[in-house]
């Protein structure tokens, strides 16, 4: 995508499946992802269908990810914070029964 | 539990901020809840730490929040950011949660602000990655600036346009627009032309859009009577059909629109009575004079009770104010009347546009109720068209039936990108009038929370109501 205003200095550091993505302090983790490219942020827990942002605001839940160990996470609610580690849900949920 | 509030607003767009300001004013304790973390709403989403050097990309329609964000700044009104309703009980306890925690708040008066989404638009390939709503698209510009190069446009309204358009301004090269307008609405728009023609200003807003998208050489194509999106893992492309004819564009982008629809989960979760509306086809809440639902103290401001557009959602937050300051006691009925004319003078000025828009971008029946068995109608549990037939063949009635037949409806999004469709499928193969067939039943909690959030509730209760 195109950034139409340059990253401010210092940019936010987050990782995404291991990798590191500079965001601008304020953007949701989602504009974040979509900003360095990633469309695809799931897996569907049914067919495993591949699924990204739909609407940005809140109400499809096409934009779930994993970030800091919780799942289910809407990216395109939450802001990125410096060090957040993101990671694709793919299938279902894991919710952490066994650990 | 003591009342801490007299009026709560939920959601600080146009309606919510301009209801909180008002009533905040005339002295009432006011709190207004709202997710995002800056007040604007969708429409004017991140305008006071906006960005962009360029004003005139966005344009001075969306700098109008500014006023409206710095308004009710000055107002005395409480604006809790970041914070989602999950509930509204029958004794108008509300149910936030904020940064993790839930909370419930009491307050003598709600109005709901919920404002609007865009209306689905199951067609072939609409789950693919790289297919997003051009409202999602736009938020990306208002919020971070971001914009994706060769995207297709593709469906209907003014909404589709002024985002192509400000992406034109923005000098992002579009691929194209495909323009899903049935050619027979402008017939149908005609009667209503006269009363818009009081609302030139508007008309020619939008004329100019296409005019200055066609001169700027995109692909401008109308008639588009059938749409898919192509790509097995993520978007290829777009096939669409123009006289009969298959055509295809090569792209990784594809933002679709067909109009804005109530958000009502809110609003029917809590009990507030909705019926069909069949001139905007969607839902939306019984509203008396001051946006009063059926529900004792809940009053709906904006687009949540119909789709009337952003400058009207600022008097019906005003109007829903005075009407709210009246019942807990801070205006009398005739001051309540009085101040009131003037924004109900500008609402019947702001509505004579509305009936041509209305008949002009009424979405067609092929985009509504997809004709191919494969379509997926409910995105979250992945229930194809050909389900929802199949269901209704063996008997299921509405909505309701339709979750056991296939779990239509009941993934995390709770029907409301899957609601309309399957009320207006199965209202059509049922040959009966949607209203009869119903809605889906919502319940909260109408937004996630953690069972942890939950199951802390109690304690957090007490806090709230032994600490004011």
């Amino acid at each position: 995508m195109h950034r139409l205003k340059a990253l401010s200095a210092p940019p936010v550091r987050i990782e995404f499946e291991g990798q590191e993505i500079l965001a601008q302090p304020g953007d949701s983790v989602a504009a974040a992802l979509l900003g360095a490219g990633h469309w695809q942020f799931r897996t569907t827990p049914i067919s495993g269908a591949p699924r990204g942002p739909w609407c940005m605001m809140g109400v499809c839940f096409e934009c779930l990810v994993e970030i800091d160990g919780a799942a289910n996470r809407q990216a395109c609610m939450i802001e990125v914070r410096e060090g957040m580690r993101i990671q694709r849900q793919c299938g279902a949920a894991d919710i952490g029964l066994d650990r | 539990m003591k009342n801490q509030w007299q009026i709560a607003v939920v959601g600080a767009g146009p309606a919510g901020m301009a209801a909180a300001t008002v009533a905040a004013r005339h002295g009432a304790r006011v709190l207004l809840l709202d997710e995002q973390a800056d007040a604007g709403g969708q429409i004017y989403r991140g305008v006071r730490r906006q960005g962009l050097a360029d004003k005139s990309i966005l344009g001075p329609d969306y700098y109008r929040g500014l006023e409206l964000v710095s308004e009710l700044a000055a107002s005395g009104a409480e604006h809790l950011p970041g914070a989602s309703v999950w509930q509204i009980s029958p004794e108008l306890e509300i149910g936030i949660s904020q940064a993790g925690q839930a909370r419930l708040l009491r307050a003598e008066q709600v109005i709901i602000a919920s404002g609007a989404q865009e209306r689905p638009f199951p067609i072939p390939g609409w789950t693919l990655p790289g297919v997003m709503t051009a409202g999602g698209a736009q938020v990306l510009l208002k919020s971070a600036g971001l914009a994706a190069d060769d995207a297709v446009f593709a469906g209907s309204g003014p909404l589709l346009y002024l985002i192509a358009h400000q992406y034109l301004r923005a000098g992002i090269p579009v691929r194209a627009l495909l323009d899903t307008t049935p050619r027979a609405n402008y017939r149908r728009a005609l009667p209503h032309l006269p009363a818009a023609l009081l609302r030139l200003a508007d008309l020619r807003k939008g004329q100019r859009w296409i005019a200055d998208l066609q001169a700027a050489g995109i692909a401008f194509v109308r008639g588009v009577e059938d749409l898919k999106i192509l790509g097995d893992q993520r978007v290829t492309g777009v096939a669409y059909r123009r006289r009969g004819a298959w055509q295809r564009l090569a792209t990784q982008r594809v933002f679709l629109h067909q109009g804005v629809v109530p958000n009502v989960n809110l609003a029917m979760a809590s009990g507030c009575t909705h019926r069909w509306n069949d001139s905007q086809l969607c839902w939306q809440a019984q509203t008396g004079a001051w946006g009063e639902t059926d529900v004792p103290g809940i009053a709906i401001a904006g687009d949540g009770a119909g789709i009337q557009g952003a400058r009207a959602a600022e008097h019906l937050g005003r109007i829903a104010a005075y009407g709210a300051l009246e019942r807990c006691g801070h205006l009398s009925a005739q001051e309540r009347d009085r101040v009131a004319a003037s924004p109900r003078r500008a609402l019947t000025t702001e509505l004579r546009i509305r009936p041509f828009l209305d008949a002009l971008f009424r979405p067609a029946r092929q985009f509504r109720i997809p004709g191919d068995a494969d379509t997926l109608v409910c995105r979250c549990e992945e229930v194809p068209a050909a389900l929802v037939r199949e269901s209704v063949a063996l008997g299921c009635a509405g909505p309701n039936q339709l979750k056991s037949f296939s779990r239509c409806g009941m993934g995390p999004c709770q029907g409301r990108l899957c609601g309309l469709t399957i009320s207006e499928m199965i209202a059509d193969l049922r040959g009966v009038a949607v209203a009869e067939v119903g809605a889906l039943r919502l319940r909260p909690p109408v937004k996630p929370l953690l069972l942890e959030e939950l199951a802390e509730l109690t304690v957090a209760c007490e806090t709230i109501s032994g600490g004011r």
